[in-house]
């Protein structure tokens, strides 16, 4: 299958040089609160991927027919009513994973990276390119989430996918050196690596571009 | 000032080519520059600038003043140790034993002061090279300032980890020296205070038990003795009254706590000589235990029925870092107000928080850090209403004393 160039920009644009949180800084307060682990994060990830790619197929494929004037109620039943199937889906088959992510779940439909691709792009765009566009934006929101867990789960909790990952003789209370850092348990935390990350991500884009 | 200068130069010819200490010029050049130089001054003339100070001789009169309170300190960390392990009682100092704390806690201390300035100064010179500009002197008093405030139970590691978070995220994003909004050095204990509050706080965090590179080590807490700082036995009591250590010991400072914020002699000693030579402000410094006591008698009087807020005022200021955050902290020329009425407003309100935290949250016995920080990020605030209240003021009497003329002018033409 050829992808004409349009359709791979619109897929591989925002896992780097147009990435939702890095570059558009949007959808950071989930990105905050639900990186504490490795694997909540995963399905936080995997859910707003499918959620953006979904709704920016259906509102797609109604574009023409919605009145411009109510076009934001629209998208929002649209979207609402993805995130709905997803959250019960999570109940029925992942429930401890649902519980943790809490109302972040349900706070999807009001992350700023799906409003701002269905308004942006699916408004405007066939339905191939609309499907490649929200899951690229899916996926590059997942990476920065999955990179901020991994570090903070590593260093404040020792353990990754909740296995321990840093050997119990390390720990201070049994006779070692080391302790968990509470901090990356806090949001504060998250944010700061969150910069670490736009920082280390302009830094080489800068230096591409002088090239 | 110009006769000293005229008395180290004349000390200095011993070290010129065919003097008797020739060999130790290096160390003369090194402390010529430290203390006397640049030698610029501005010509007595009109309202200018007359001394040749620059950030490098005052960063070194803040660590000569800091010297007293570390001394005190690694004495004050040996007498603990001696205490805890049961070799010393109270009253039954010798000059052996006085050695042996003063040895013992030197060389329990020095390893963080190695650790804190090998980290941060290496940071330093990493962004000075690679921004291409010179080395700024303003990790000497950081440097400096972090041994003296966390426990030293603090394993080394955690300090490094510590001071590295802050000078690269509290002083290196916002561009280095004279730019950074919050205390490097108070964002060191903060970082240390809340990644790892069990190393930070707790009976043993403030007396080490174990020995200083293997000497004297091997040793247990012997019965009844109490590690807890005064403020967390506060904190932490179920009784309404609780004085833990009278005003004069507190003063005195034989206590538990973090090595340089126990003795208030040393501290005061410190804050006198930054005080006459006037690198920090006495306003600060005056409204910061102003504030404090104030709300403290408050709360003596109509506070809720706990011993934090019993304790009497007086006992508060005394107590934990609080002296040490007002002199050391409060007046870093950086993070604090600029505006003299600034500097009033600024000093009452950390004194004000500070006992505020202390007394209404239990979690938090010392509350001096978060306060100073938290106003840190309101000083510039501090100062810009300052100056528009200025602004304003002096429009107003501009516009009066217009309208005042033109009336006069009007009664003369009538």
């Amino acid at each position: 299958m050829a992808l004409s160039k349009k359709t791979k920009e619109a897929f591989l644009g925002p896992l780097n040089a147009n990435n939702p949180v890095l570059v558009q800084i949007l959808g950071i307060c989930s990105a905050l609160a639900v990186t504490v682990q490795l694997k909540p994060a995963i399905v936080m990830g995997v859910s707003v991927t499918i959620i953006v790619a979904m709704s920016n197929v259906v509102v797609s494929l109604i574009r023409n027919t919605i009145p411009t004037r109510i076009r934001i109620i629209i998208q929002l039943v649209v979207v609402a009513a993805l995130v709905t199937i997803v959250s019960e889906v999570l109940k029925a088959f992942a429930y401890d994973v649902a519980m943790q992510l809490s109302v972040y779940l349900g706070l999807i439909i009001t992350n700023c990276i799906l409003m701002g691709r269905l308004e942006a792009f699916a408004m405007t765009n066939n339905v191939k390119d609309s499907f490649m566009d929200g899951l690229g934006n899916g996926l590059g929101y997942s990476w920065i989430l999955v990179v901020v867990a991994f570090v903070r789960e590593l260093l404040g909790s020792g353990k990754l996918f909740g296995y321990q990952i840093i050997p119990d003789s390390w720990y201070i209370a049994n006779g070692g050196f080391y302790d968990n850092c509470g901090m990356m348990l806090m949001p504060a935390m998250a944010l700061i690596l969150v910069g670490c990350i736009i920082w280390a991500h302009r830094a080489i884009n800068d230096k591409e571009e002088k090239k | 000032m110009e006769k000293l200068y005229q008395l180290w130069k004349k000390f200095g010819k011993n070290f010129e080519e065919g003097g008797k200490l020739h060999n130790l010029s290096s160390f003369y050049d090194a402390f010529d520059t430290f203390l006397f130089t640049p030698q610029t001054t501005a010509r007595r003339l009109g309202a200018q600038i007359h001394d040749g100070s620059d950030s490098k001789r005052t960063m070194i009169l803040v660590v000569l003043a800091l010297v007293p309170a570390l001394l005190f300190g690694m004495f004050n960390v040996g007498y603990q140790h001696l205490l805890a392990t049961g070799e010393l009682v109270r009253g039954g100092m010798t000059a052996a034993l006085w050695w042996k704390a003063f040895g013992f806690g030197l060389l329990a201390v020095l390893p963080y002061i190695i650790v804190s300035y090998a980290v941060g100064l290496g940071i330093e010179f990493c962004v000075a090279q690679y921004k291409h500009e010179e080395v700024a002197e303003g990790f000497l008093v950081t440097g400096f300032l972090i041994p003296l405030i966390v426990p030293i139970n603090t394993p080394l590691w955690m300090v490094a980890v510590a001071t590295a978070f802050a000078v690269i995220f509290a002083k290196e994003v916002f561009g280095g020296t004279g730019y950074n909004i919050f205390n490097v050095a108070l964002i060191t204990r903060a970082f240390l205070f809340f990644a790892y509050p069990t190393q930070m706080t707790g009976d043993n965090a403030f007396i080490r038990t174990d020995g200083t590179w293997g000497w004297d080590g091997g040793k247990t807490m012997v019965d009844g003795f109490t590690g807890a700082t005064p403020l967390t036995q506060v904190a932490t009591t179920t009784e309404t009254n609780l004085m833990p250590v009278d005003f004069w010991t507190a003063m005195n400072g034989l206590i538990p706590g973090s090595v340089g914020e126990t003795c208030v002699w040393a501290i005061l000693l410190g804050g006198c000589l930054l005080i006459v030579t006037g690198v920090a402000s006495w306003k600060t410094m005056l409204s910061v235990f102003v504030g404090g006591g104030v709300t403290a008698w408050l709360f003596n009087q109509f506070g809720p029925d706990t011993a934090a807020a019993h304790l009497p005022w007086y006992m508060h200021l005394v107590l934990g870092g609080f002296a040490f955050g007002a002199v050391f902290m409060a007046t870093d020329p950086v993070t604090s107000a600029r505006t003299e009425c600034g500097k009033w407003i600024y000093g009452l309100l950390i004194g004000f928080m500070a006992i505020v935290i202390r007394v209404l949250n239990p979690g938090y016995p010392e509350g001096m850090m978060l306060a100073i920080l938290l106003m840190n990020a309101v000083a510039p605030f501090i100062d810009w209403c300052v100056v528009q209240a200025n602004i304003r003021k002096r429009e107003r009497r501009a516009v009066e004393s217009q309208k005042s003329k033109v009336e006069s002018q009007k009664g003369g033409a009538l």
